[in-house]
């Protein structure tokens, strides 16, 4: 597992991919928080990260497929899926391998935003003004959300050999999960059914986790989540035995 | 016995790929796997690296169980799959390196396995280059340098020249024939004249059925007493003239005065000569065409194409 793991980092380093995932996040992230009018730090004038953990899910939606897109799908079309899986290694072992590889890829584009933390830390007036508790909350269900995101888009991706068919498919299929399940819950003649399927939802328990309180329902349903991804993509993966 | 197969059979839809097969090949042979396309040779080489399950049937390599035991399997046998696929963007040596870690080689033995498989296939000048800048065989060599990573006793090869010009083919064949000695092969082809070349045993695939499976002396002069002769006349002659000699199977114009006849063995040649006297037409050329693969394969499935 951790052979697959460190040639898929080596080979998202050696490609551009990396580099523009990590750009544009810090790029987004930091231009939402610090520069758009009307919604900035200083305009909001409150010492939280809140409006990059609003926009982060939307933008890693995007992200996140772009990273996994090729994961299997790339296999396929080389033809190599038929050396890896013919090597004495399981096939969960290259699934969980690619996952985490993708999932520390993540990780890496969202450690330097700690340094906003740092900052706003600083700015705030006293300095120190700001809801830690909330803040590291939030991380957490933003790096669960991205690996629930990274689920989605390795299942997409083993469904196809066509890497642009697995990003639209992952982006369309996370922004479901997270965007129009979250949304059913504010529809009123929904009412009670809405909030039913809001739950299943990704959007509901990454707010959960915002508030910092880290609730062992939403961490299980975020580690289920990528279960039944992962399961699903071993299933798919498994479909040149039938 | 190195690979036992026993009854496999692969059933896509309702289609036989493979057909109750079995056979046996022993330690140190390097046997050719022979068929037209789409005759059951990837698929039986699929089942047994573990790539796709059997519909039925099993076997053994070296003992244990290919079905049951496939990541053990998987230990002993280095695989080169058809059409021989590769990470482009992949440097030779880092490839290597990863496929020697996929194999189970840890530490400060992949490097030394890594520079063995490259002095193996002779590709230490272009370890450092991208598989992408590589030629065709030279990619070839690197597929075949992942076979040997792990130093398994058994390679099973899926047409390892396919695509080849003839100085790749005759070097892969010296590359194969070396490993041969060592270990146990199992290549699939569809050219004749590569199995003669390599290979001590020859196995005859087609329609999902095994049609034979021996030495190569005894298939070529086995149950067949028909020659092929190439013939070149020095005037031309009809074709209706030449069927009405003896003997005679088959005629096929190769170009202008030029020949393929097909007889029976013991007198076509003296035949021929009779036939140009009686014409007082000189023979150029006659030379004995060795038995094809598609001779063979007329002659083992119902003497199809025939006069």
């Amino acid at each position: 597992m951790w052979v697959i793991f460190k040639k898929e980092i080596r080979s998202f380093l050696g490609s551009f991919i990396a580099y523009i995932v990590i750009g544009v996040f810090l790029l987004l992230t930091g231009l939402f928080l610090w520069m758009i009018k009307g919604n900035n730090i200083f305009d909001l004038g409150v010492a939280s990260l809140q409006v990059m953990f609003e926009v982060a899910p939307f933008i890693l939606i995007f992200l996140v497929s772009a990273i996994t897109m090729r994961s299997i799908s790339e296999e396929k079309r080389l033809g190599t899926l038929e050396i890896l899986t013919t090597k004495p290694i399981h096939d969960v072992q290259i699934i969980v391998g690619k996952f985490l590889a993708s999932v520390t890829l993540i990780l890496i584009a969202i450690v330097p935003t700690l340094f906003y933390y740092y900052a706003i830390y600083n700015l705030a007036s006293p300095v120190g003004n700001i809801d830690t508790g909330a803040t590291m909350g939030s991380y957490i269900g933003l790096i669960l959300l991205a690996a629930c995101y990274a689920s989605v888009g390795m299942f997409s991706s083993s469904l196809t050999d066509n890497q642009i068919v697995a990003l639209i498919t992952s982006m369309l299929l996370n922004f479901f999960f997270f965007g129009v399940l979250g949304m059913l819950g504010d529809i009123s003649w929904l009412t009670n059914i809405g909030k039913s399927l809001e739950w299943f939802g990704l959007e509901f328990h990454y707010d959960s986790i915002s508030r910092g309180v880290i609730d062992t329902r939403d961490v299980i349903y975020f580690l289920g989540f990528i279960f039944v991804f992962l399961g699903l993509t071993k299933i798919v993966f498994e479909s040149r035995k039938w | 016995m190195s690979i036992i197969v026993n009854n496999l059979t692969k059933v896509y839809g309702k289609q036989y790929a493979v057909n109750h097969v079995s056979f046996e090949i022993g330690t140190g042979e390097i046997v050719g796997f022979l068929g037209p396309n789409g005759a059951g040779k990837s698929t039986t080489m699929k089942i047994i690296t573990g790539y796709i399950p059997p519909t039925e049937g099993g076997g053994t390599v070296c003992g244990i169980d290919f079905v049951e035991e496939s990541i053990e399997v998987r230990k002993i046998i280095g695989y080169l799959p058809e059409h021989n696929p590769l990470y482009l963007d992949m440097y030779v040596k880092e490839y290597l390196a990863f496929m020697a870690g996929l194999a189970g080689i840890k530490g400060s033995q992949i490097s030394k396995s890594v520079d063995l498989a490259l002095d193996l296939t002779n590709l230490h000048p272009e370890k450092q280059k991208k598989i992408g800048q590589l030629s065709k065989g030279y990619r070839q060599r690197v597929g075949l340098a992942q076979a040997l990573i792990h130093n398994p006793k058994v390679l099973i090869l899926d047409e390892p020249t396919s695509g080849l010009d003839p100085n790749q083919v005759i070097e892969m064949r010296n590359v194969i024939t070396q490993l041969g000695k060592e270990k146990t092969v199992l290549l699939s082809t569809h050219i004749m004249q590569e199995v003669e070349a390599m290979c001590s045993k020859v196995m005859i695939i087609n329609q999902g059925n095994i049609i034979a499976n021996d030495t190569i002396e005894i298939l070529q002069n086995s149950g067949n007493d028909t020659l092929t002769v190439i013939v070149e006349f020095g005037a031309p002659c009809s074709k209706s003239d030449l069927a009405k000699i003896e003997g005679i199977l088959s005629i096929e114009n190769i170009s202008g005065n030029r020949w393929r006849i097909n007889g029976k063995s013991s007198h076509i040649r003296q035949h021929l000569s009779q036939f140009a006297m009686s014409k007082n037409i000189e023979i150029l050329e006659l030379t004995s065409d060795k038995n094809s693969l598609e001779d063979i394969f007329r002659n083992l499935t119902n003497h199809v194409g025939h006069i």
